[in-house]
């Protein structure tokens, strides 16, 4: 494949459509779910697939809709930009008990109307005791219950959404449009037999997709109708051509095959956002936008039907409307996923299913569409790999320099192996893109279940700490009584059990969750785009997809690693202290008590700091609810300092840390991190697939810190614990090969479910070419050791000032000094503010 | 076991992840020892042989260690993904280097047996047998030239440029690949007059194509507070971008291909 670059400027009309989508605060509707109720009233006691499909149908029928000023591709799941709908039928009990601080919150506030709180009041009224989280709540063992009101695991994502988190074939319905769907369903139905032995769940299967499809294609010609009817009143004659041609486009499509390559865009449109109306499981990924929206673009092309010019303005378009979804989670979910985002991961670049480079001239004008839009949707990814184009490389990293956090980068050397290993074919795995935050899957052929559950490493140590109590409950396995541990051995038995039975209780609730999703929440619409479902005559929830998994992701690693090194170093071969005085210190919070109000007062900034980096606006008010739930997670004041405590806090600060390159710290590490992955990997789902591990936590890593006490690598209690597979946050000093190098140590194949590698850059580190080349070399160094997934966050002056007055926090940042790139913390006072002042002049 | 592997040398940093001295991401080894002594030096630590105390952001640092080549290459061989990736690999600067030609020797010829690039960042101001042990091993020279007038030069470096100056032209043959440096240093050489007479003699020199012109910067000065020591060019300002780009123009007259910066 060879490719052509256009670096084309950002179109104004972008930055128009940008402007009015932020202008106002999202908002919670309420029309979905009186539709979906009005309708569930009227199919009582029919089969829950049909119910499903006939709800859909009637949602689509009448959901109110909008074409947005300016816009080329339509379709809106919301009457106001970036506002939401509900989905009552998954869980609704949360958002009812903070409709009066949803709008305040510390994470993505929303606005809702008085009038909304009203009728969905009233809504809800039917879904008592109908709502999967309801179901799945009865199916688990009450030891799970317990461990998740002990927040060792959070499986709170699915257990009040819908699942998501998929890539459907969007090719099929490109070249095929609903009709496509439609015929092989009815191909399917004519092939069954009376007296098959499943006829029954077939014919309704069957049954719900086609009617999902109709109600697709009758939703697009609701726009069109809507178009011509603009395009009537509309005086400006080139927006009354523009309106024409959508409301050609939406009488076609995705009824049909598109036509054209603007035919190719609101068709994927539509798919895209009627997937979020059909349920409300995020990470609905894009995955090859490039890939199957190529032919489209070539086509157009070389009939000169379009210019590139017209091509990246459709993409803009999109990029745009990926935006304009959005979602409400509850409070505690919010912070773990904060930024309103919903992982809609889009990805450019990597090999074809046949193993030869696919970068083609879209997979670029995917990267500068993001660079148009600079906003947090699309979640874009590249994939590199050996024969990855350097030019592809360099406009990626032109894209990492401008600060927005954006692409991740991806390494087909390891994911494509790691998938085969689970049982892909090669052709499969070639073909992989990324799902929500770095889990791979092959498109329109998985039910992945990524996203599955947060599992706090730290927790289970401290079980080991407390003999699997807690708070007068046993929440964990009795492992002994630490006092009486007498090698190192026997204590990492005692954590690995208690990681066994924690990840025990973690697939049982995992597991209670899938069921009640197949059981009350199977979605027609979804599976009709994904193999083998029309095959199997079942959903995705049921089953009906080739490949099926369930991975939840592990975080604290990087902490476990340390904690584990340092017990084993100071307590065992040192004798240093015993752990009974190890077991006081952490209870004592290394001497700073069990928080006291300047503890307090530390860590709400923090936590507000990381947030912030998250895309959260930090105000007053958020800032006071972080320190009212740090507070009150962290019990009484305790004002005594004592020394003791303080010194092996000191003992375990000079103990070599994870993220240094020193090889014997670092293969401990991979070995902790097989406490998790290996146990994991043993264990099957209700839709005949395995759990795989994934090692990465959204952001979940500060508010589930904020749950997690004091741990012996010298972390203070309720900080941030470490993030994916980094390296404790300013534990790794040597600088950013150093650390590349500890991570890759790692075994990233059989965390299949992805891992997630984050590094801070400051944007001198990443000036001219030669920083640019250099930033290359890193990706491409860490992907020759086999990791698995890199990401940037390039750093402001902010942060630099920040880190000034922080130094602690921020002991890994690189910056660029001279003719050499420096840890900014190590360098002198006079330097930093060199350094800042200089920054000040730069201009990306 | 090679002839290498023990011989020991004094060092006083390992700089991984460096970019602009030398192709491709390198790790820089600064050995302790110069025979100049430059107002501007941004390493003052480098100066004395000898193993220092040095006081920094509060606290008193040993300065200087002693280390066999082995133990440096096993530093250095970590970030070799990166070299591969980029042709980048090991470079020696101080101090002078030149000042412990025996293990400078051995670490370019250890760098050499694992395949990479390797470089130096030198005055050359030593006598020329004691250079050639290190030329069968080093891929580029980066060597300074600081100015042509030889009592300014001995005002600012305390030494004369002669030595220097015959050394350039014997390693303009010799060396595999020379490119001439210059401390852009106001108040010693930041005229266009100063630095096209310097560029106008790198042009003359055979072989050498490139001029790199790296501008003063204070980074330094902290370290002579931390040593006791005083900074005599505590009053000048580091030069402009635009002067840097006149001073660039006036050097390209030459016909040398000239860098602004490492």
């Amino acid at each position: 494949m060879s490719y052509k670059i256009v670096d084309l400027p950002k179109p104004e009309r972008i930055t128009r459509m940008i402007d009015r989508m932020f202008d106002h605060m999202p908002e919670i509707e309420a029309d979905r779910a009186v539709l979906l109720t009005e309708s569930y009233k009227q199919t009582e006691g029919e089969p829950v697939i049909l119910r499903r499909a006939k709800a859909f149908e009637h949602i689509l029928k009448n959901i109110p809709i909008t074409i947005r000023d300016e816009e080329l591709i339509v379709g809106s799941n919301a009457k106001t930009a970036r506002g939401c709908q509900v989905f009552p039928e998954f869980s609704f009990e949360w958002l009812e008990s903070e409709f009066d601080t949803v709008a305040t919150r510390t994470a993505d506030p929303f606005y809702i109307s008085d009038e909304t709180k009203k009728t969905l009041h009233e809504v809800y009224k039917y879904w008592k005791g109908k709502t999967t989280s309801e179901l799945a709540t009865a199916y688990m063992a009450p030891e799970t219950l317990t461990a998740i009101e002990h927040n060792i695991f959070t499986p709170g994502n699915y257990f009040y959404n819908g699942v998501g988190h998929v890539t459907v074939n969007y090719a099929k319905i490109l070249k095929s449009g609903y009709k496509g769907i439609i015929a092989e369903a009815e191909a399917a139905l004519k092939k069954l037999d009376f007296g098959d032995e499943d006829y029954a769940r077939r014919n309704s299967f069957l049954n719900a997709v086609i009617i999902s499809c109709k109600a697709a294609i009758a939703y697009a010609k609701r726009y069109s109708l809507l178009a011509l009817e603009l395009a009537e009143k509309e005086t400006n004659p080139e927006r009354k051509e523009e309106l024409k041609e959508i409301a050609s486009n939406c009488m076609n499509v995705p009824e049909n095959g598109a036509k054209t390559f603007f035919e190719a865009c609101q068709s994927f449109w539509f798919v895209q956002m009627l997937l979020q109306i059909e349920s409300s499981g995020h990470s609905i990924s894009p995955g090859r936008f490039d890939q199957y929206m190529y032919p489209y673009f070539k086509n157009d092309l070389d009939k000169g039907l379009i210019t590139y010019e017209k091509a990246q303005l459709l993409m803009d378009c999109i990029w745009v409307k990926l935006n304009d979804l959005n979602k409400v989670r509850d409070a505690a979910s919010a912070e773990g996923f904060a930024g309103y985002s919903l992982f809609q991961n889009l990805i450019a670049g990597g090999q074809d299913r046949f193993g030869v480079d696919a970068t083609n001239d879209l997979s670029f004008m995917c990267i500068q569409a993001t660079m148009h839009v600079r906003l947090p949707q699309p979640s874009f990814s590249v994939r590199v790999w050996n024969g990855t184009p350097h030019d592809f490389m360099v406009k990626a990293a032109e894209l990492t320099r401008t600060g927005v956090g954006l692409p991740a980068y991806y390494n087909d050397e390891v994911i494509i192996p790691a998938l085969i290993s689970r049982g892909l074919t090669m052709e499969d795995a070639r073909d992989y893109n990324i799902i929500g935050c770095v889990e791979p899957q092959k498109a329109g052929k998985t039910e992945g279940w990524h996203d599955a559950a947060f599992f706090n490493m730290c927790r289970p140590l401290e079980m080991v700490f407390s003999n699997g109590m807690e708070g007068g409950v046993q929440v964990g396995v009795k492992t002994g009584e630490v006092e009486n541990m007498t090698s190192f051995e026997q204590f990492y038995d005692a954590y690995k059990q208690q990681m066994n039975y924690a990840i025990k209780l973690l697939v049982n609730a995992d597991n209670a969750i899938d069921a009640a999703h197949a059981k009350r929440c199977p979605l027609p619409f979804l599976s009709g785009m994904v193999e083998d479902c029309i095959g199997r005559g079942k959903s995705v929830q049921e089953g009906g997809a080739i490949y099926n998994f369930t991975g939840p992701q592990g975080f604290g690693i990087a902490n476990m690693a340390d904690s584990l090194y340092a017990v084993k170093k100071l307590v065992f071969e040192q004798k240093k202290f015993t752990l009974s005085e190890l077991k006081d210190a952490l209870k004592h919070n290394y001497g700073k008590g069990e928080a006291n109000a300047a503890n307090i007062e530390g860590i709400t900034a923090l936590i507000a700091k990381q947030l912030k980096d998250s895309g959260v606006t930090i105000n007053r008010d958020v800032v006071e609810s972080i320190y009212n739930e740090v507070k009150k997670n962290s019990g009484n004041a305790d004002n005594n300092v004592n020394s003791k405590y303080v010194e092996i806090k000191e003992l375990i600060d000079e103990v070599p840390k994870f993220g240094n390159d020193i090889t014997e710290v670092d293969e401990f590490a991979r070995d902790v991190a097989y406490t998790y992955t290996r146990p994991l990997e043993t264990y099957k789902n209700p839709r005949g697939g395995i759990f795989q591990a994934g090692l990465y936590p959204v952001s979940a890593n500060v508010p589930l810190g904020a749950q997690t006490g004091a741990t012996p690598d010298g972390r203070y209690a309720y900080t941030p614990v470490a993030d994916g597979v980094s390296p404790s946050a300013g534990k790794d000093v040597k600088g950013p090969t150093a650390s590349a190098n500890s991570v890759s140590k790692l075994d990233h194949f059989i965390a299949s479910n992805g891992t997630l590698f984050n590094m801070k850059f400051h944007p001198s580190a990443l000036q001219g070419k030669s920083g640019i080349e250099s930033f290359i070399t890193l990706i491409r160094g860490y992907f020759d050791q086999k990791g698995s997934h890199m990401q940037f966050n390039v750093v402001s002056r902010e942060t630099l000032r920040d880190a000034q007055a922080h130094p602690e926090k921020y002991k890994s940042l690189v910056v660029r000094v001279a003719g050499y790139s420096a840890l900014f913390t190590t360098l002198s006072r006079s330097l930093q503010d060199d350094i800042i002042n200089r920054t000040e002049q730069m201009n990306f | 076991m090679n002839w290498y592997d023990e011989i020991k040398g004094r060092i006083f940093n390992i700089q991984r992840f460096s970019i602009h001295d030398g192709p491709g991401v390198r790790t820089i080894v600064f050995l302790k020892g110069c025979v100049l002594r430059c107002r501007w030096c941004c390493n003052p630590e480098s100066q004395s042989r000898e193993i220092e105390t040095m006081v920094s952001d509060g606290k008193a640092k040993t300065v200087g260690q002693d280390i066999t080549v082995r133990e440096v290459m096993q530093e250095v061989i970590r970030d070799m993904p990166y070299y591969r990736r980029s042709g980048g690999g090991l470079t020696l600067s101080g101090g002078e280097c030149l000042c412990q030609a025996d293990f400078s020797a051995a670490l370019l010829a250890a760098a050499k047996d694992m395949g990479i690039n390797t470089a130096i960042e030198s005055t050359a101001c030593m006598e020329f047998d004691v250079i050639e042990k290190l030329l069968p091993y080093l891929d580029l020279y980066l060597m300074d030239i600081k100015h042509m007038n030889s009592e300014k030069h001995k005002e600012f470096t305390k030494r004369d440029n002669k030595l220097i100056l015959e050394n350039a032209a014997k390693l303009a043959v010799k060396a595999k690949k020379l490119i001439i440096r210059v401390p852009v240093v106001p108040t010693f050489n930041d005229t266009e007059e100063e630095i096209g007479d310097i560029a106008r003699f790198a042009a003359g020199l055979p072989n050498v194509k490139e001029i790199h012109l790296l501008p003063y910067h204070r980074l330094g000065q902290g370290k002579y507070e931390g040593l006791g020591r005083e900074y005599s060019l505590k009053n000048i300002e580091p030069p402009n971008r635009e002067h840097m780009e006149r001073l660039a123009r006036a050097a390209e007259k030459t016909g040398l291909y000239v860098q602004i910066g490492g």
